[in-house]
């Protein structure tokens, strides 16, 4: 059987969950490789959620929210904004390479936007083959040398 | 306990640099009380044990073992498991053991790189020298084994059930006491806290106890300690100075921020906390003063090595423990 990459996705609320709402409705077709969490804003996505979800075997993490100006808290995507710099530099040091973790801005009429994203995402992942992480910890604890 | 028998105690290094057997020396007087209530039999940095005495010990003979230092070989490993056959209390002792430590940084690279830069291209090494260690080397009829080299570091309850945690890098003394103490007493009829328990620490974060002033931060430049004047009053996130105050543990004295410098989270990340990196990238993130990607990457370049700094202690217990490349 082929590699089918698995992408966990963190919707905002407002806009982005909103926006895969939409491409939902208007029948949309993209690839069924994401699994979706919605949650109330892209401020409320922890690094440890990203950092969690590629340990327990995501191949990639997508974190969608507001296009900055938009957030119905303000400045919620902005402190998601500040925090991907970080969390890049970290995941460069893990050997993590980019495309496993992308913040995109989604809003709620971008339906076609968001198919296209997935679309794009699981097409890189599946050319970078599935993540090493999970199975590497999984070896680590049995293996040594 | 019977009336004249004395707590019978192992303090052990692994992957470490010695500072946490300094810290319990660091107890200074105190040193003699421990050896009025204990008997130490297996120090190796004070003491004349050997590890077939341990091995000759009966299963759960020791009521104390103290391990500080990370698992980086397989004689840390085996010495690990040993006591911890023969101890009724294992406690990881100090940040190495507790989370991986500076040792643990290793992580982040390759073994292979690691020989390469310790036995072949180093400037003190003469060219041409390719002596290398081997875990068996055959001498005459005896075969000779030196401990092997794993592949990445591993926090001791990776390796083995452990009963307490004392943080710190390393432990602060008045915290060795405390713990000592609590032990000692289990004599007396006192109970230890529930299994698993991070002691000799407090629950709250470190600016709790922290004597600066605190007001409102933004950060629009960060600076290295040396770059800038500071104000000793003043919180030192809000004058650009990194410090992990906010995510770590307190109950070291706020020794660092004292003498001005950034937390470095020795202590490790406050309860219910999973990452302690991911926390700290969390509150830095929300204190940096810009709305534009570009401005926020030039204000978090002041920031040399962010992971050696958000991690500094903890890589083997972050939630990927080890660069995909190690």
């Amino acid at each position: 059987m082929s590699f089918e990459p698995r992408i966990v996705a963190f919707l905002c609320n407002w806009c982005s969950y909103t926006g895969a709402d939409l491409a939902g409705t208007s029948r949309i077709q993209y690839q069924p490789n994401v699994r979706v969490i919605r949650v109330m804003c892209s401020g409320r996505v922890d690094p440890a959620f990203v950092l969690q979800a590629l340990a327990t075997g995501a191949d990639g993490v997508l974190v969608c929210g507001c296009h900055p100006g938009d957030c119905h808290y303000s400045e919620g995507n902005y402190k998601a904004m500040r925090r991907f710099p970080l969390l890049e530099r970290i995941l460069a040091a893990y050997g993590v390479p980019k495309e496993r973790v992308r913040l995109e801005w989604v809003s709620a009429s971008e339906g076609q936007r968001f198919a296209d994203l997935v679309n794009d995402m699981t097409d890189r992942l599946r050319a970078l083959g599935p993540s090493p992480i999970k199975s590497g910890l999984r070896t680590d604890a049995v293996e040594r040398y | 306990m019977a009336e004249n028998k004395k707590l019978q105690v192992a303090l052990y290094w692994g992957a470490a640099c010695g500072g946490c057997d300094v810290a319990v020396l660091d107890t200074n007087e105190f040193i003699l009380d421990i050896a009025r209530a204990a008997d130490i039999r297996l120090w190796p940095i004070a003491v004349d044990g050997k590890y077939k005495d341990v091995e000759a010990m009966a299963d759960g003979e020791l009521d104390l073992c103290l391990f500080n230092g990370a698992v980086r070989n397989s004689e840390n490993e085996e010495i690990a498991k040993l006591l911890r056959r023969k101890s009724k209390v294992m406690v990881a002792f100090g940040s190495c053991a507790y989370m991986g430590g500076i040792p643990g940084l290793a992580n982040l690279t390759t073994r292979e790189a690691i020989v390469d830069r310790a036995y072949f291209h180093n400037p003190s090494i003469q060219p041409g020298n390719h002596t290398m260690p081997q875990s068996e080397t055959q001498v005459g009829a005896e075969t000779l084994h030196l401990p092997r080299f794993y592949k990445r570091v591993y926090k001791l309850s990776d390796v083995v059930d452990v009963d307490y945690f004392v943080p710190g890098c390393p432990p602060a003394p008045a915290q060795v006491k405390g713990v000592v103490r609590a032990v000692i007493a289990t004599a007396d009829g006192g109970s230890l806290p529930p299994k698993g328990t991070v002691v000799g620490a407090s629950d709250r974060a470190l600016c709790d106890d922290c004597s600066r002033a605190k007001a409102e931060k933004k950060i629009a430049r960060f600076y290295r300690p040396f770059q800038v004047v500071q104000d000793p009053k003043r919180c030192l996130l809000e004058q650009g100075i990194v410090c992990m105050g906010p995510v770590t543990r307190s109950g070291c004295g706020v020794r660092c921020p004292d003498s001005n410098m950034g937390c470095r989270g020795c202590y490790g990340p406050l309860p219910g906390v999973h990452d302690h990196g991911a926390r700290f990238l969390s509150a830095l993130a929300s204190v940096i003063d810009s709305k534009d990607r570009t401005e926020i990457d030039a204000i978090l370049d002041g920031i040399p090595d962010f992971i050696g700094t958000a991690y500094r202690f903890g890589v083997p217990a972050s939630l990927l423990q080890r660069s995909v490349r190690s």
